[in-house]
């Protein structure tokens, strides 16, 4: 479990407000603290570069993670399918 | 993940480069192994204090950190592709397609709608996208060339007077046909203007050598120059070397809605010709008034 204080030092251009927006909105989930697990950690720096490097704006950002979701949901079913052991 | 190297040293993330080395002496004499004799913790917290204060010191590598670049180990940060890692593998089901039920259904049931609702709107055609030669001297005075596309149809290019490589012309309507009612593509035409072996545009201007005898260079006087535009009589100033600029206003690329038409700009080679006897026995017997090294201006350093 990783606590904000972490999450903060990780990831020094972080906002809180933002943070707790993208949670509010679903896009990001968080355990009750808060403190997150590695893949929510993996997810914020995901979130930061689609917004920050890629320029993507506030608008679009659900709507890439929605389809991005959705992708990776298929992906995860289809090496099921295939009976491949998920990637570790 | 090793720990954060401020919170090693006690600091806060703006902390100066004077702070970062009075908290890392000050850690550094408490937690000294030396000093410290038979007690291991001090020697681990010492290694960190260490760590953090070689990460933090260096301006570029406290940059990196900052940034989120590399991690508090100084080890690169794995910039893309992190996040697959997880949500390839199992845990990834956190973040499920969130739309309940099977995601397949949602995806492709979002796919089909809007397929279904492209296909009965109106819908432009395509733009199409085709390559167009051009000879210099039309690209220069512009022309209108008919031109045949692939489907057989052909489309009247009209070519502006002073358009470069790479320029695109683009024919409304003229591309793919419309769906629905929707209107016509555009044709979008790039150009390639071709080398000339004698002209040479200089902007709106057109550059071109012209030779002259050894008669014309001295004596002047007027000489008929084959030019795009037509043959041209200019009178040639007596005494003209190699090299003389002769500026022929409007004759360069021609005038197009606010652009004036540009200039014909000859250059003068003065051409000796082919070997003549009288010319030869007249330069032997003849004694320059004035004797003038040529080769005065070329003044290399020694």
């Amino acid at each position: 479990m990783i606590t904000l204080d972490l999450l903060v030092a990780r990831f020094p251009a972080l906002d809180q407000a933002q943070l707790q927006e993208w949670i509010a909105e679903g896009m990001l989930r968080a355990e009750p603290g808060p403190s997150f697990t590695e893949i929510d950690v993996a997810r914020i720096a995901l979130i930061m570069e689609l917004r920050n490097e890629l320029a993507l704006d506030d608008a679009a950002l659900p709507v890439v993670l929605s389809l991005l979701d959705q992708l990776y949901t298929l992906r995860r079913e289809l090496a099921a399918l295939r009976g491949a052991p998920p990637s570790p | 993940m090793a720990a954060d190297p401020y919170g090693i040293l006690g600091l806060k993330r703006d902390a100066s480069a004077e702070a970062i080395k009075a908290a890392y002496r000050k850690l550094a004499r408490k937690h000294h192994p030396d000093l410290n004799p038979g007690k291991p913790e001090a020697e681990a917290r010492f290694k960190a204090v260490s760590a953090a204060h070689d990460l933090l010191s260096d301006p570029d590598k406290r940059g990196r950190f900052d940034r989120g670049e590399i991690d508090a180990e100084g080890q690169e940060q794995r910039p893309t592709a992190g996040y697959r890692r997880h949500a390839d593998a199992a845990q990834g089901a956190r973040y499920d397609g969130q739309s309940g039920g099977s995601p397949f259904d949602d995806l492709f049931a979002d796919m089909f709608e809007a397929r279904r609702r492209a296909e009965s709107a109106p819908r432009p055609g395509q733009d199409e996208s085709y390559r167009l030669d051009v000879t210099f001297i039309d690209a220069m005075l512009g022309t209108t060339t008919p031109m045949r596309l692939p489907d057989g149809r052909s489309l009247s290019v009209r070519i502006p007077p002073g358009i470069t490589t790479g320029q695109v012309l683009r024919l409304r309507r003229q591309g793919g046909p419309g769906r629905n009612g929707g209107a016509a593509g555009d044709a979008l035409i790039g150009i390639t203007v071709q080398e000339h072996p004698l002209l040479r545009r200089e902007g709106r201007n057109i550059a071109m050598e012209l030779p002259v005898s050894l008669r014309e260079a001295v004596l002047g006087g007027p000489v008929e120059v084959p030019t795009p535009s037509g043959r041209l009589r200019i009178t040639l100033p007596a005494h003209s070397d190699s090299g003389r600029q002769i500026r022929l206003r409007g004759k360069g690329v021609a005038a197009h809605g606010a652009e004036p038409a540009g200039d014909l700009l000859l250059t003068l080679k003065v051409v000796v010709g082919p070997a003549d006897a009288a010319l030869d026995a007249f330069l032997q017997d003849w004694t320059p008034s004035e004797t003038e090294d040529p080769r005065a201006a070329l003044d290399f350093p020694a």
